[in-house]
C-alpha cells in the first residue's frame, strides 16, 4: 500500500487548469487529496518539494524499447529507466522491432516484459500492416484485444493508396486510432533536408514536399474513411499550415513533433554529424519557427521524444550509412520546456504538450493530476540549469546531438502509482 | 564549425586534404605554387624526387578509377614513396570488415598516407577523424562530396592560362547536383577570388539551393555560357536516366551539350576544361573536346604535379617546410 506526500510544490494539472502551491496527498497509488490531508489517512514523512513543480507524468507518444530483437541497442528495463528518468510515465512503443508487432504473440510479449522489467506504463502500438511492408493488412482486431492503444506503421510510409484507405476504413471500424509518418516513401530516401547543408555536404536529399505531399494524401483519406489519424513526428512549416486548415475544417486528425525538432536545423548535420542523422531530417530554420509556432496554437498537440536508442556502431560510418535516429527521452522535458522559458507558451501550455495532450491522442486516461487518478507525478526544478552528459544518461543509446549542451529545467523525481520510481542524485 | 576543420592540425597547417572548403586562397596558391616546382621535375628525363622515401601510400579505391589513381600512383612514385593499391572490391571489406578496421589493419602495416575514394559522402572525413596524429588522408572522391584534388588540378591549369581568378567568368555546366567535383571547383574557385560562378544545367540535376554555394544558376546554357572564360563540363553518369531525372542522352546533348556553335558564345579565348571521363556526343561534342580550346589532356598532365604537391605538403615534406 503506497503512501506519499509532496509538500510546497507548484502543482500544475494543465487538464483540469489547476496552477497552485499545494500539498499532494497520495494513498494506495492513487492521489487522495491535494491541500490539506484527508483526516483518517496516513501520515508518510513528507517530500519537500518546495522550489519544484509537480505536473502529471509525462506522457510520451514514441519511444523506441528495442525489445524484442534489438537488445543490442536497448531493453525494455534499460530504456523504460531512460523514460522514468525524462519524467516520463506512460510511453507508446511503435510497432518497428524485430520482428514487429504484426501479432497477439509479439504483442503479449512486449506487455509481459513491461509488466516485470519496467515501472513505467508501456502501450504497444500495434503494425497496420503484416511486417510493416504495406501490402496485406495486419490482424487490428486481435492486436487491439492484446493491448494495442493505437496501430500504425512506425517511421514507414505506406506506397499503396488502395491499401491505405483500406487500412483507415478497417481501422475506424474497430474505433482504433491510427498513427501515420508523413513521409512519401519515394522521396524520403535520402538522408538529411534539401536544402543548404544537404547540397554543401553531398548528401542526398529529402525535399520538404516528402512530407507535404503524404500529408495530403493521408488528410484527404482521414476526411474519406472518417478514421482517427494521427500524424507523427513533423518536421516542416508546410506540414504545420496544411494540418491547422485541416483542423479548422474538423478533420478529425491530430500531430506530434519530436522535442529535438523544435532545437536544431539542418546546421547540426555541418561536419557530418552522425547524431544529427535523424528521421524525418533535421530541417531549417523557417520550418523550425513553424514547429514551435504549431506548438503553441495547439495545431500540434503533442511533443514526443521519438526516443531511439543506438549501439555505437550503428552511428560508426560515414554518414548515410549510420542508422538515423537519436536517444530522446531523457532531454524531452528540457527541450520542451524551452517554449516556456522564451514566453512562447505559459508553463501549463507547455506541460500540456507532454501530458494531456498526447494521453488524449492516444485516447489514453494517463497525464492528469487530479483526486482518484494514479499518482504518476514528474516532479521537476524548471529554470535548473544542467549540462547532459551522454556517459551519465540511463537510456543503453548514448546517441545524441546535445551532449554537452546546457539545458534548463531537470526532473528531479518521478512517480508511478505512488511509488518514486526514479529520484535524482 | 566547417566541415574541413578537421583536416588541419592544432597550427593550422593541413594535414589531409579533404576538401577545398574553408581553405583560404593562400593555402590553395602555396599548393599550386609547389604543384608549379613539381611540374618542372615531370618534365626532366629522371622524374624523381626523394621527398616521400621511406614512406608508404595507399591507394584505397572503393570505387573504379584509372585516371585518378594512376596520377596519385604516379605522383607517389615520383616523390619516391613505395606504394600500394588496394582493390576493394576484391578485399576484406567485401567480407564485412568495417572502414576503420581496414584502415587499422593497414596501418599496423605501417601504412602513414591514404589515398581514399569512397562511394559515401564524408567517408574520407569519417576516416581522418578516427585516425591517430601520424596518418595522412587525401580524400580521392567521396560520394557527391568532394574531390579536392581534382579542384585543385583544374584551378592550377585555368592560372597557367587566366592567373587572373578575380576578374574571371567560369561555366561549370551539367549534373551539379551528383558531382563532388563540381562542389570542390566552386570552394576552389572563390578562395582564389572568382566572384562570378555559373552553374548550369536542367533542374533536375542541380542541387536544392545551390545559390548558397556563391554561384548564379542558369537552366539556359546558350544564356550562361555568354562571354565566360573558362568552361568547365562534367561528365553525366548513365544512371541519371533510371532515376527520371532525364530523359535520354541525346536530348541533354541537344539541350546542354558544348558544341562550337555554343563554344562561340563564350568569350573566344575561352579555355574548356573537363575533369574526364568525357562522353562524347553526351555532353561535350567532339570538335570541342579536341578543338583548340580543350585543356582537357593538360589537366590529366597537371594532375600529377598537383597530387605531388598535396602529398608533400601534407606530410611536411615540401621543400622548406619544418621538419
Amino acid at each position: 500500500m503506497t503512501a506519499l506526500a509532496i509538500t510546497g510544490a507548484r502543482v500544475i494539472d494543465p487538464a483540469s487548469g489547476l496552477d497552485r502551491h499545494t500539498d499532494i496527498w497520495v494513498h494506495d497509488g492513487r492521489i487522495a487529496a491535494l491541500g490539506t490531508r484527508p483526516p483518517g489517512l496516513p501520515a508518510p514523512e513528507p517530500i519537500d518539494a518546495t522550489g519544484l513543480v509537480v505536473a502529471p507524468g509525462l506522457v510520451d507518444l514514441c519511444a523506441r524499447l528495442r525489445e524484442p530483437g534489438e537488445t543490442h541497442k536497448g531493453t525494455i528495463a534499460s530504456e523504460s529507466a531512460a523514460a522514468l528518468a525524462g519524467g516520463i510515465t506512460t510511453l507508446c512503443c511503435p510497432p518497428d522491432t524485430q520482428p514487429p508487432l504484426d501479432n497477439p504473440a509479439t504483442v503479449e510479449l512486449v506487455r509481459t516484459r513491461a509488466e516485470t522489467a519496467a515501472s513505467a506504463h508501456v502501450f504497444p502500438v500495434g503494425a497496420l500492416t503484416r511486417g510493416l511492408e504495406g501490402s496485406y493488412l495486419a490482424p487490428l482486431r486481435a492486436l487491439a484485444a492484446a493491448g494495442c492503444v493505437a496501430v500504425g506503421q512506425a517511421g514507414r510510409a505506406l506506397r499503396d493508396t488502395h491499401v491505405l484507405r483500406s487500412a483507415l476504413e478497417y481501422a475506424s471500424t474497430l474505433g482504433l486510432t491510427v498513427m501515420l509518418p508523413p513521409a512519401d516513401a519515394s522521396l524520403s530516401r535520402g538522408c538529411a533536408h534539401a536544402g543548404v547543408m544537404a547540397t554543401r555536404l553531398g548528401l542526398a536529399p529529402i525535399p520538404a514536399a516528402a512530407e507535404t505531399a503524404e500529408l495530403e494524401r493521408i488528410l484527404a483519406l482521414a476526411v474519406d474513411t472518417g478514421a482517427r489519424v494521427h500524424v507523427g513526428r513533423l518536421s516542416t512549416a508546410g506540414a504545420v499550415d496544411l494540418l491547422r486548415a485541416a483542423r479548422e475544417r474538423g478533420t478529425p486528425v491530430s500531430a506530434d513533433v519530436a522535442a529535438h525538432q523544435l532545437h536544431l536545423t539542418e546546421q547540426a548535420v555541418s561536419g557530418f554529424n552522425a547524431n544529427a542523422h535523424l528521421d524525418p531530417p533535421l530541417r531549417c530554420e523557417a520550418d523550425r519557427r513553424a514547429l514551435r509556432a504549431g506548438v503553441a496554437d495547439g495545431t500540434i498537440g503533442a511533443i514526443c521524444s521519438d526516443h531511439q536508442p543506438h549501439d555505437a556502431d550503428a552511428k560508426l560510418a560515414p554518414f548515410a550509412r549510420t542508422e538515423p535516429g537519436l536517444s530522446g527521452c531523457e532531454t524531452l522535458l528540457a527541450l520542451a520546456l524551452d517554449l516556456a522559458h522564451t514566453g512562447e507558451c505559459d508553463l501549463a501550455t507547455t506541460l500540456a504538450r507532454v501530458t494531456c495532450g498526447p494521453a488524449t491522442a492516444a485516447g489514453l486516461t494517463a497525464g492528469r493530476l487530479e483526486v482518484g487518478a494514479a499518482a504518476d507525478l514528474c516532479l521537476f526544478a524548471p529554470d535548473e540549469v544542467w549540462t547532459l552528459s551522454s556517459a551519465d544518461m540511463k537510456s543503453q543509446g548514448r546517441n545524441t546531438p546535445f551532449d554537452g549542451v546546457e539545458l534548463r529545467g531537470r526532473v528531479r523525481a518521478t512517480s508511478v502509482g505512488g511509488e518514486l520510481a526514479y529520484r535524482a542524485c | 564549425m566547417i566541415d574541413g576543420d578537421v583536416q588541419f592540425d592544432a597550427n593550422g597547417r593541413l594535414r589531409h586534404c579533404l576538401t577545398t572548403e574553408g581553405l583560404s586562397g593562400d593555402q590553395v596558391r602555396e599548393i599550386l605554387d609547389l604543384a608549379e616546382s613539381f611540374a618542372d621535375v615531370n618534365d626532366k628525363s629522371i622524374k624523381k624526387v626523394p621527398l616521400l622515401r621511406g614512406h608508404t601510400v595507399v591507394n584505397l579505391f572503393f570505387e573504379t578509377s584509372t585516371r585518378t589513381r594512376s596520377t596519385f600512383e604516379l605522383a607517389a612514385k615520383r616523390l619516391s614513396a613505395d606504394v600500394l593499391n588496394i582493390d576493394v572490391a576484391r578485399s576484406a571489406t567485401t567480407k564485412g570488415e568495417s572502414l576503420l578496421d581496414t584502415i587499422a589493419n593497414l596501418r599496423a602495416m605501417q601504412c602513414e598516407l591514404f589515398v581514399m575514394r569512397h562511394p559515401d559522402s564524408g567517408a574520407a572525413h569519417y576516416v581522418a577523424g578516427h585516425v591517430d596524429e601520424a596518418v595522412h588522408v587525401i580524400n580521392a572522391g567521396d560520394g557527391q562530396h568532394a574531390h579536392p584534388t581534382q579542384a585543385l588540378l583544374d584551378v592550377f591549369t585555368i592560372r597557367r592560362h587566366k592567373p587572373a581568378f578575380a576578374d574571371l567568368s567560369v561555366a561549370i555546366v551539367g549534373d551539379l547536383r551528383h558531382s563532388r567535383v563540381a562542389r570542390s571547383q566552386i570552394h576552389a574557385l572563390r578562395a582564389l577570388g572568382t566572384r562570378d560562378i555559373r552553374v548550369i544545367g536542367p533542374r533536375t540535376l542541380l542541387p536544392a539551393a545551390v545559390e548558397s554555394l556563391g554561384v548564379t544558376a542558369h537552366d539556359d546554357i546558350d544564356r550562361g555560357i555568354a562571354d565566360v572564360d573558362v568552361i568547365i563540363m562534367l561528365r553525366l553518369q548513365r544512371e541519371r536516366m533510371e532515376h527520371a531525372l532525364l530523359p535520354s542522352e541525346r536530348e541533354y546533348f541537344a539541350g546542354w551539350g558544348l558544341t562550337p556553335e555554343r563554344l562561340r558564345r563564350a568569350r573566344p579565348d575561352a579555355i574548356v576544361l573537363h575533369p574526364g571521363p568525357t562522353n562524347r556526343g553526351v555532353e561535350i561534342h567532339s570538335a570541342v573536346a579536341d578543338g583548340p580550346q580543350s585543356v582537357i589532356l593538360e589537366q590529366v598532365t597537371n594532375g600529377i604535379a598537383v597530387r605531388m604537391a598535396v602529398m608533400a605538403l601534407i606530410t611536411g615534406n615540401a621543400p622548406g617546410q619544418p621538419a
